[in-house]
């Protein structure tokens, strides 16, 4: 225990010492979830509210699929990204293998079930409630993705910062599509991973605790924002 | 049923519509015609039909045989834009009280300053001044009813449809709202109304069509039918008596 | 919060357009957990870089990845230590030569009550035979990794086939030397381990060198070029400056030079 205690107190004069080594990693880890939350975004919302307003042939299926995808294991993700990017892969000639944007596309195969399976849901709710009223007006249901996508907008905020918590914790697929480059793809996940295999507990400890800092800053988001949308009487319940 | 002569070119008639579920006949009017000079209110009991009619009316829901005519035309989507309707619960948009009207009058393409001058007009009309930037999620009752009226009347329709707008709403509410629905009326707005109770279809009423089990039962000026109803189910309605 | 949404977007984006423009020569070297862990590499890359102005990327994972890797054509540069896996990667036509760069040693670590009784020998095979025939627990890379390869051929030039304790005694972790070492001390096991990982190794517990200074133990590393041939996008004279560096004068004082609690732990050895 006192063993812990002093790597505990190590780690923490770290972060307070404003380690510029330590907050390039912090801030490498940000710029690529962030990135990659933006991405899963710009997929997965057209695509969940698409799949909660149209009526196709197959749909149930669809949505099968992609709520299983979102329990997906990050390795798998990693290791599929990887042998697309390989240069012996389809994609290798693109040159990305060992660079954030590697590491971006693992995030993005992670995160975009997440927004588009959690956006059917919400639209889809919504849609239910609207649907009589926005054809009363004369409103497409085409034209009612956007419309519904605007109103569920509290709703799809949280869903973007529950992607964000899945892609910032995730070391498995990072590690091997980034390779843990120092200075290039190195990010607090896999930084953690190869610090306690040195059994270099301090370091490993400092980037868990802004890890745990990201993850709660996080979730007071995600309780501010519905707090709100119960406030104004956005919420769906 | 009385006699009408109705002006193919300025009338709303339902021929032969039935709507069937599952073998069983949910609505069946052989014929319907309304020409009201003032609003017309649709009375009966749970389950006769009023709401699956004013729906068929308003082409939300198709009926499975006959057709809905308006002003001579089948009833598609150019008649359909002139027409709007106005639910029991108001579907409210989770925007700003401005940004709900504001959303109809942008879809009929209204500029960006007309639309800011007619928002401030609907409003004042609906005697929501004030509220144009709250959440119309946050509005009462009354207030959010008056707001879907308001923007039900921004689309400036011929007919207007209300499914028991006042059914939840204090007295004080209802009168707002019944202020509401005879002023557009006396500009020329059709006004089509369901309504389960009877002194609101004395108030408002200058027709009143009476239904039952799916079949409309009596149809005719108000007071007359009203006061000397000549259909015994009616007759039992009006008296407050269980129709069964 | 859109807009503050929009905002971070600009910034990744502004982040991806820089690197992009500060982009320096560079080649990506596969290498393993030991180079790396110990901080060798980052000890003499630096030197290399500032001589060169080529930027040294290093890939570190267990060197049957590494080689895995190189063969897919991920990387410019192959720096293991597994010589016969090295051999056979030459003659597949996937590098171009094998050149001798340097060995360290491989220490036999264990708990301080030894219950096994090897403490002090020299010998690596009999110390193997003690352990298995006291069942005491012992932690295994278990992932083809050059250290996990020697650690085979010792079992089995002892006579002894620990793969059927699997799950008892023996403990295959399938993980890098500090995970394994980590596993090791906490459950005060035995376990093979190269002396550069373990003088760098922060979280010993009750573990110590128990058997050292076998011959056997040493551990060669090599270093390949990938070969162009292959894998035409390889940068094939970046890698071999790189290559000519480590094998020349100043890589092998520069291997030469690195220290752990003061001790060398890396001898260069090339011809």
């Amino acid at each position: 225990m006192q063993e812990f205690s002093s790597e505990f107190s190590a780690a923490i004069a770290l972060i307070l010492g404003g380690d510029s080594e330590l907050w390039a990693i912090v801030l490498l880890s940000l710029k690529v979830s962030v990135f990659a939350v933006l991405v899963s975004a710009l997929i997965g919302m057209p695509v969940g509210a698409a799949l909660a307003v149209a009526r196709f042939p197959g749909r149930r299926m669809l949505i099968v699929l992609m709520n299983a995808l979102m329990g997906f294991p990050p390795v798998v993700v990693g290791l599929l990204v990887y042998l697309m990017l390989s240069r012996s892969g389809p994609l290798g000639v693109l040159e990305l293998l060992y660079t954030p944007t590697a590491m971006i596309i693992a995030q993005v195969v992670l995160v975009t079930p997440i927004v588009t399976a959690l956006t059917r849901q919400v639209v889809e709710m919504l849609a239910e409630e609207y649907s009589e009223q926005l054809r009363s007006l004369g409103v497409s249901r085409l034209a009612s993705v956007p419309v519904l996508l605007w109103d569920a907008r509290l709703a799809l905020v949280t869903a973007l910062l529950a992607g964000f918590g899945r892609a910032i914790a995730e070391v498995g697929a990072v590690i091997i599509v980034g390779g843990n480059i120092n200075h290039v793809t190195r990010v607090m996940t896999t930084t953690i991973a190869l610090e306690t295999s040195k059994g270099n507990l301090s370091l490993a400890l400092a980037l868990g605790a802004i890890l745990i800092g990201i993850a709660v800053a996080v979730n007071a988001m995600v309780s501010a924002v519905s707090l709100r949308a119960e406030q104004e009487g956005l919420s769906h319940a | 049923m009385r006699d009408v002569i109705c002006d193919m070119s300025n009338c709303l008639t339902v021929e032969n519509v039935q709507i069937l579920s599952n073998g069983k006949v949910l609505l069946d009017v052989p014929s319907l015609i309304l020409d009201g000079p003032g609003p017309t209110l649709l009375l009966g009991p749970n389950g006769a039909g009023k709401s699956l009619l004013l729906r068929c009316l308003h082409g939300l829901i198709s009926p499975d045989r006959g057709r809905v005519v308006q002003d001579g035309n089948h009833l598609g989507a150019a008649q359909k834009a002139r027409q709007a309707m106005v639910f029991q619960r108001p579907v409210l948009l989770r925007r700003s009280v401005a940004a709900n009207l504001g959303f109809v009058l942008k879809r009929q393409g209204m500029g960006r300053r007309a639309r800011k001058a007619r928002i401030a007009e609907l409003l004042a009309e609906g005697g929501l001044d004030g509220k144009a930037r709250q959440s119309a999620r946050s509005l009462s009752g009354g207030e959010a009813q008056r707001l879907a009226i308001l923007r039900a009347l921004a689309l400036e329709p011929e007919t207007l449809f209300l499914d028991e707008p006042t059914s939840a709403l204090d007295p004080g509410a209802t009168q707002m709202i019944e202020r509401m629905v005879l002023r557009a009326s006396a500009r020329g707005v059709r006004i089509v109304m369901v309504t389960h109770d009877i002194g609101q279809a004395r108030r408002l009423a200058s027709d009143v069509v009476m239904m039952q089990g799916g079949h409309v039962v009596e149809h005719g000026p108000a007071k007359q039918v009203l006061d000397t109803p000549e259909s015994e189910a009616s007759r039992r309605y009006l008296a407050g008596g269980l129709v069964t | 919060m859109f807009r503050a949404i929009l905002r971070a977007a600009v910034m990744a984006l502004g982040l991806s357009a820089n690197a992009a423009l500060a982009e320096t020569p560079f080649i990506v070297v596969q290498s393993t957990t030991s180079t790396q862990n110990s901080g060798l590499l980052d000890y003499i890359l630096p030197w290399f870089e500032a001589e060169s102005g080529i930027d040294v990327r290093v890939v570190a994972v267990g060197t049957g990845q590494a080689i895995r890797n190189a063969v897919n054509g991920d990387g410019d540069v192959l720096l293991v230590h597994a010589k016969s896996a090295e051999e056979k990667f030459v003659a597949d036509g996937y590098g171009v030569e094998r050149k001798d760069l340097m060995y360290n040693d491989f220490v036999l670590v264990g708990p301080k009550a030894d219950p096994a009784g090897i403490r002090g020998g020299a010998d690596i095979l009999s110390a193997l035979t003690a352990i298995a025939k006291a069942e005491a627990p012992f932690a295994s890379r278990g992932d083809d990794s050059g250290t996990h390869k020697a650690e085979l051929r010792h079992w089995s030039a002892a006579g002894a086939d620990p793969t059927g304790a699997s799950g008892s005694w023996y403990r295959e972790t399938g993980s890098g030397m500090g995970a394994t070492l980590n596993v090791a001390s906490g459950m005060d096991a035995y376990t093979l381990t190269d002396r550069a990982t373990w003088l760098s190794f922060g979280n010993r517990g009750n573990l110590e060198i128990l058997v050292e200074g076998d011959p056997r133990l040493f551990n060669q590393y090599g270093v390949i070029l990938v070969n162009p041939e292959k894998h035409p996008h390889v940068r094939a004279a970046s890698g071999q400056r790189f290559i000519d560096w480590l094998t020349g004068p100043d890589g092998q004082e520069a291997i030469a030079s690195f220290r752990l609690d003061g001790q060398q732990v890396f001898f260069p050895n090339a011809q």
